[in-house]
């Protein structure tokens, strides 16, 4: 079942960190992982959550395929334990398919809380199989779990690992009689409070759902996050940029001072400059994650989808869209994975056009940067908020366009979860994980642009670095008929360019570019040469066009169509530059 | 008082029981396995603004769904 604590109890057991999240339909991938018990490994897999082995959704599919191609020695089934009245259905069909299984009934702290309780001897009587209550994310019952899924694979050890023959048949024949059997077993083996006990759920919902103050309250919230994330991050940022560029400059310049002048500023101006950039602004990252999460385990960000979906149904997309968007406000690519939840073709294709507009943790990189060369703070934070109104802007502006395009008629209908009180270690630990991705990640993409806006600078042999002869120079050049009306200059032209590869490497891109290592150089060098209404357009360019190769690479893959891929680049350039040609005109005109 | 005949129509904060479900198969489906079956009790508990989804509960369980999906769920009078 969706959003039962699978993954959480699959780090819990293999201390592997799967993604987790409050939100329906996230494990998009299967994870596997080696799990030790007392000294015997398996592996262990953690499959996407299913309403019903015989449904019709993506994920459905996926576990019904895995099932039929890949024999397992063991099914370890998991539901919520307060929602047996639903969940069981699923135990009964694995039972049914002759499978051997555990059930573990997760979130028992919940079922006790809300005053559900369960018979789990006559449960497993009935079921024929262990029936484990435990609490995955308070860690109680995992050791008697994995005692027991020991104990089971053992007796099971001469048994070959079993596929299910005729799957769908033996589905398809008990069907009619499912809900009578679940109802029977909920009877006898489940005692339901007499009348729902959440009482937290029900205060806050109050509140937070109010017709007229739950989306005015949900903005306040987000808006906070924001202000938060900027006041703690930026001067951590600032703190930190300059600890690294001492240490460039004390400790390394020194160390590569034999080497050829040209490989040292490469060193130091490309290498080292990029990623400090990068590196100096993980802590950002590392609060928006952590903030993220909050919100979404504590349920809120279902309830995003609640209230935002009158909305977004009049853009022809609806509250699962949004709550995507929020999501690629981190990094569009799991984002767009995420649209794998949808089932209608035209909604997950309008979403998928949408979600590049979402103003990623990259570029806010880049944004942060330039905001604080350009603008007193004051302004400049005045700036990014104005970013991050105008990528609305664009995201809507996109659907309204092309909801004509991508109909859709995709019923929405979402488990709206009981509050939860998230847990610091699981924060920390989703955060880091998340932090370490974007590290790994952008390091890579570092590296390359880095090197190659480097060669492009010096090539060919003996051209004076970065002037017009270079490649790069001529590179920038032949682009100014098109980006000269939006005051994008040659060098920030090859920026951009390189930008269509990763965000990340913009700054270490202008750091090559003008030749300078240490970020207040760097930032004097670029407001030298560049006035602030290029600046700002230079920024709207960077918001609006194609986020990076990862996400077009996503779109292809997940859209399966390369004219749905060019259509998503061509509409995320030509809006990008009329956006940028209107705000660089209108400013210069009138100043 | 007339008797209400499908969940869209459900007024704010009252219950009534599940008769049928005239949905096609994908959307009957969801619906079932998150618990909307015919014989089940369910409550409506707000309505969202501008004609958004209903917040409802059914046995343990709280779901949104849109007008439109509710409007296949009829209501036994
Ligand atoms: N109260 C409670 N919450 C849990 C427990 N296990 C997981 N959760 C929460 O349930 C939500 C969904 O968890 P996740 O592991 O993503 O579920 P999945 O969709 O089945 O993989 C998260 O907010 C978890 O923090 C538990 O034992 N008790
Ligand atoms: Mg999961």
């Amino acid at each position: 079942m969706p959003n039962t604590g699978k993954s959480t109890l699959f780090n819990r057991l293999t201390g592997h960190h799967a993604h987790i999240g409050n939100w329906p339909g996230l494990t998009v991938d299967l994870l596997q992982a080696d799990l030790q018990l007392s000294g015997r490994s398996v592996q262990l897999v953690d499959l996407p959550g299913i309403y019903d082995l015989r449904g019709h959704s993506d994920d459905e599919a996926v576990v019904r395929r895995f099932l039929e191609q890949t024999p397992v020695d063991l099914v370890l089934v998991v539901l919520n334990a307060s929602q047996l009245d639903r969940q069981l259905r699923l135990a009964l069909q694995v039972q049914q398919l002759g499978l051997p299984a555990v059930l573990a009934l997760n979130m028992a702290d919940e079922a006790a809380r809300f005053g559900v309780s369960i018979q789990a001897e006559s449960l497993s009587a009935a079921l024929n199989q262990p029936v484990l209550p435990l609490s995955a994310k308070y860690r109680q019952g995992l050791e008697t779990l994995q005692h027991t899924l020991l104990a089971q694979l053992e007796a099971r050890a001469d048994h070959p690992a079993a596929i299910p023959e005729q799957l769908e048949e033996r589905l398809a024949a008990m069907d009619a009689d499912l809900d009578g059997a679940m109802a029977e077993l909920v009877e006898r083996c489940v005692t339901l409070p007499a009348r729902w006990r959440d009482s937290r759920s029900r205060r806050l919902d109050a509140v937070l759902l109010h017709p007229l103050l739950g989306l005015p309250l949900f903005f306040l919230a987000m808006a906070l996050m924001f202000q938060g994330i900027y006041a703690i991050g930026v001067p951590v940022q600032e703190a930190l940029g300059s600890l690294l560029d001492q240490f460039g400059q004390a400790v390394l310049k020194p160390l590569i001072a034999p080497l050829p002048a040209l490989l040292q500023g490469f060193l130091l101006e490309g290498l080292y400059q990029g990623l400090g950039t990068v590196m100096a602004f993980l802590p950002v990252i590392a609060l928006f994650f952590l903030a993220m999460g909050l919100v979404e385990d504590s349920g809120y960000l279902s309830r995003a989808a609640y209230l935002m979906d009158a909305f977004m149904e009049r853009l022809g997309l609806d509250g699962r869209s949004f709550v995507l968007s929020l999501m690629g406000f981190g990094c569009n690519v799991p984002a767009i994975l995420g649209t794998r939840v949808m089932r209608d073709r035209g909604l997950r294709l309008l979403s998928m056009l949408v979600i590049p507009f979402s103003l990623c943790s990259a570029r806010l990189n880049v944004f942060l940067f330039m905001a604080a060369v350009f603008f007193p703070p004051r302004i400049g934070g005045l700036v990014i908020f104005g970013l991050y109104l105008m990528s609305f802007v664009a995201a809507m502006l996109t659907a309204l366009l092309f909801r004509g395009r991508f109909p859709s008629n995709e019923p929405l209908v979402l488990e709206l979860p009981p509050y939860r009180l998230p847990t610091a270690g699981q924060m920390l630990s989703r955060a880091w994980s998340e932090v370490k991705h974007f590290w790994l990640w952008s390091r890579r993409f570092i590296i390359f642009g880095v090197v190659a806006v480097w060669l492009l600078n010096n090539l060919p042999v003996g051209v004076e670095p970065a002037s017009s002869a270079s490649l790069a120079g001529q590179l920038g050049t032949l682009t100014q008929p098109l980006l000269a009306p939006i005051g994008i200059n040659p060098k920030l032209a090859v920026a951009l360019l390189f930008g269509f590869i990763a965000k990340e490497i913009v700054l270490g891109g202008l750091a090559v570019i003008y030749g300078q290592a240490d970020p207040v150089a760097l930032s004097r060098a670029i407001a030298s040469d560049v006035s602030w209404p290029q600046a700002l357009s230079f920024m709207l360019f960077t918001l609006l066009y194609t986020p990076c190769l990862s996400t077009v690479a996503v779109i292809r893959s997940e859209s399966k169509k390369l004219s749905f891929t060019l259509l998503s680049v061509a509409w995320s350039l030509l809006l990008a530059w009329l956006v940028s040609f209107v705000a660089f005109q209108t400013i210069t005109r009138l100043s | 008082m007339r008797a209400v005949s499908q969940l869209a129509d459900l007024p704010t904060g009252a219950t009534a029981t599940v008769k049928a479900l005239a949905a096609d198969a994908g959307l009957r489906q969801r619906l079932e396995a998150l618990g909307l079956r015919p014989g089940q009790s369910v409550q409506v508990l707000r309505r969202g603004w501008w004609s958004g989804p209903l917040h409802v509960r059914v046995g343990m369980t709280e779901l949104m769904l849109r007008r439109r999906d509710a409007a296949r769920v009829s209501l036994a009078a």
